[in-house]
């Protein structure tokens, strides 16, 4: 007798097998043209900077959907080990959970082998990954670290690209942030110059490109610790409206009333098992 | 089976996803380069107002390019969208009237432009002018419209509802409804400006506001976000 169903084993990596009917949807004719929907991404400047003493990463924190602010705080300085955080800029979902994904692998490691995680492991771990989705996957994102190796500065592609740099800008206002780095970046800075360095890079980046804006958000990290300053500069527009928009209850009309009284018909107790009773 | 998902995309080219934005495959003559306008009158004052920044993109061609256009004492108009036709329309709406005013000796009046940029734009039916247009203006006597307002261009569809809301008194009941006062209609203005730049990337560097009244037409500017 033969098997009704058979258990497909599941398989690894993205199904591709829509995309050829998704692109004649979304090509068809014009009255059955359907609109993919547009995922969210954070058009974004991020910056990071190799220092004396470590790393400084920074960050605005405006995200966008298409022209609309989604989001005016957004945190795009991930935490991926207690030694190395990482700045995203791309698809929202897409960076968020490549990096906690990350994070939760270099956690498990640490504590199989007693060990920090060193900045090139989370890099390689990243590279393997977005590869494997061949650009599906729209991260991209800025490592860095501090570990026993030294003060490490990473840039990964969403196509499974690595670069390894002393300072480095991502996102769609690298451009003025890339000027200003270019123009003043030194080896061996201390520590106020390199922040007033990074913060006045995505600063540029606010001020120039539309996807970005609102405050910056910096993250230093040396061999004591992290510092993480969220915001290190507020947006200076803090304009007050002139009235008061507020709407006195009964505003809103009231069309019909139900009430649906809930009745008690039945009722039983289970004693559950917690950690002080005996 | 592997499906290579570079070959997708019309005409076998293959999608990039970039950063720098909107991505243009074909030539197309439009650019949208952003900008909100929006028009309020009252019994007897009207006013323009729209915000200064050109911008096309993620980039930010100028943050002081106002969209609104004195065309008379008693008129302006403000236009929004491609910048190129604005400038065009405009250039053709003030030929218009200085022709106007040549062969029949007095100004235009509000309505009379109105009509005639009705007929300028169904004229290019065919090939559009790109521009959002809002007309603010008084009549022969003084007088403005009672309520009316519009909002268009980028941020439009954050503003009307607010506008609908606060001068139109729509879905709201038990409040006392008090004529729009030139005051009054200056405040929401702007505040409705400051939250339109908080959400939407093409609206903020500075506001103007175009007040036209019987002694003529008076501009206020008003600083926004500039990120």
């Amino acid at each position: 007798m033969a098997l009704s169903n058979v258990l497909e084993p599941a398989v690894s990596g993205f199904n591709f097998e829509n995309s050829t009917r998704n692109t004649v949807l979304e090509n068809g004719s014009e009255e059955g043209k359907i609109k993919a929907p547009k995922p969210m991404k954070t058009g974004t400047t991020i910056a990071g900077v190799v220092y004396k003493d470590g790393v400084v990463l920074g960050a605005d924190t405006r995200a966008t959907s298409e022209e609309v602010v989604a989001d005016k705080m957004c945190a795009k300085i991930h935490y991926i080990a207690p030694n190395i955080y990482c700045c995203g800029a791309g698809t929202a979902a897409d960076t968020e959970k490549t990096t906690d994904m990350l994070s939760s692998n270099l956690t498990i490691f640490s504590m199989n082998s007693g060990r920090n995680p060193r900045v090139v492991m989370a890099v390689n771990i990243l590279q393997d990954m977005l590869f494997r989705y061949r650009g599906m996957i729209g991260a991209h994102l800025i490592l860095g670290g501090v570990d026993c190796t030294g003060s490490h500065l990473y840039t990964v592609g969403p196509y499974g690209s690595m670069d390894k740099v002393p300072y480095l800008a991502m996102g769609s206002g690298k451009l003025p942030a890339m000027g200003i780095l270019e123009d003043r970046f030194k080896g061996n800075m201390d520590l106020e110059e390199a922040k007033a360095l990074v913060s006045d890079a995505i600063h540029a980046g606010i001020m120039s490109d539309l996807g970005s804006g609102n405050n910056t958000d910096l993250c230093v990290i040396t061999k004591e610790g992290v510092d993480y300053i969220r915001p290190h500069r507020e947006s200076l527009y803090n304009y007050k409206r002139q009235a008061k928009y507020k709407y006195k209850p009964g505003t809103t009309p009231v069309l019909t009333k139900t009430v649906n009284q809930l009745e008690l018909v039945h009722e039983t107790v289970q004693m559950m098992e917690t950690a002080g009773s005996s | 089976m592997m499906i290579s998902s570079r070959v997708f995309g019309d005409n076998g080219k293959v999608k990039e996803y970039h950063y720098t934005g909107p991505v243009e495959h074909k030539f197309s003559p439009y650019a949208f380069n952003g900008g909100t306008v929006l028009a309020v009158a009252g019994e007897d004052f009207a006013l323009v107002a729209s915000d200064t920044r050109l911008s096309e993109g993620y980039s930010i061609h100028s943050r002081d390019s106002p969209k609104c256009y004195k065309l008379t004492d008693t008129t302006v108009i403000g236009c929004s969208g491609f910048h190129g036709d604005c400038l065009t329309l405009t250039k053709i709406i003030e030929a218009r009237l200085k022709m106007y005013k040549h062969s029949n000796n007095k100004n235009m009046t509000s309505g009379a432009i109105a009509a005639m940029l009705s007929t300028i734009l169904y004229g290019k039916r065919f090939f559009p002018y790109y521009v959002y247009n809002i007309i603010g203006g008084l009549d022969e006597e003084g007088r403005g419209a009672r309520d009316t307002y519009k909002a268009g261009g980028s941020a439009s569809a954050m503003l009307q509802p607010l506008l609908d809301n606060q001068i139109g008194f729509k879905n709201m009941e038990n409040v006392e409804q008090v004529p729009l006062t030139l005051e009054k209609a200056v405040q929401l203005v702007k505040d409705v400006f400051i939250s339109a730049a908080e959400r939407d990337v093409y609206t903020g560097d500075a506001l103007k506001i175009c007040i036209i009244t019987k002694e003529g037409v008076r501009e206020e500017i008003v600083p926004l976000r500039k990120d």
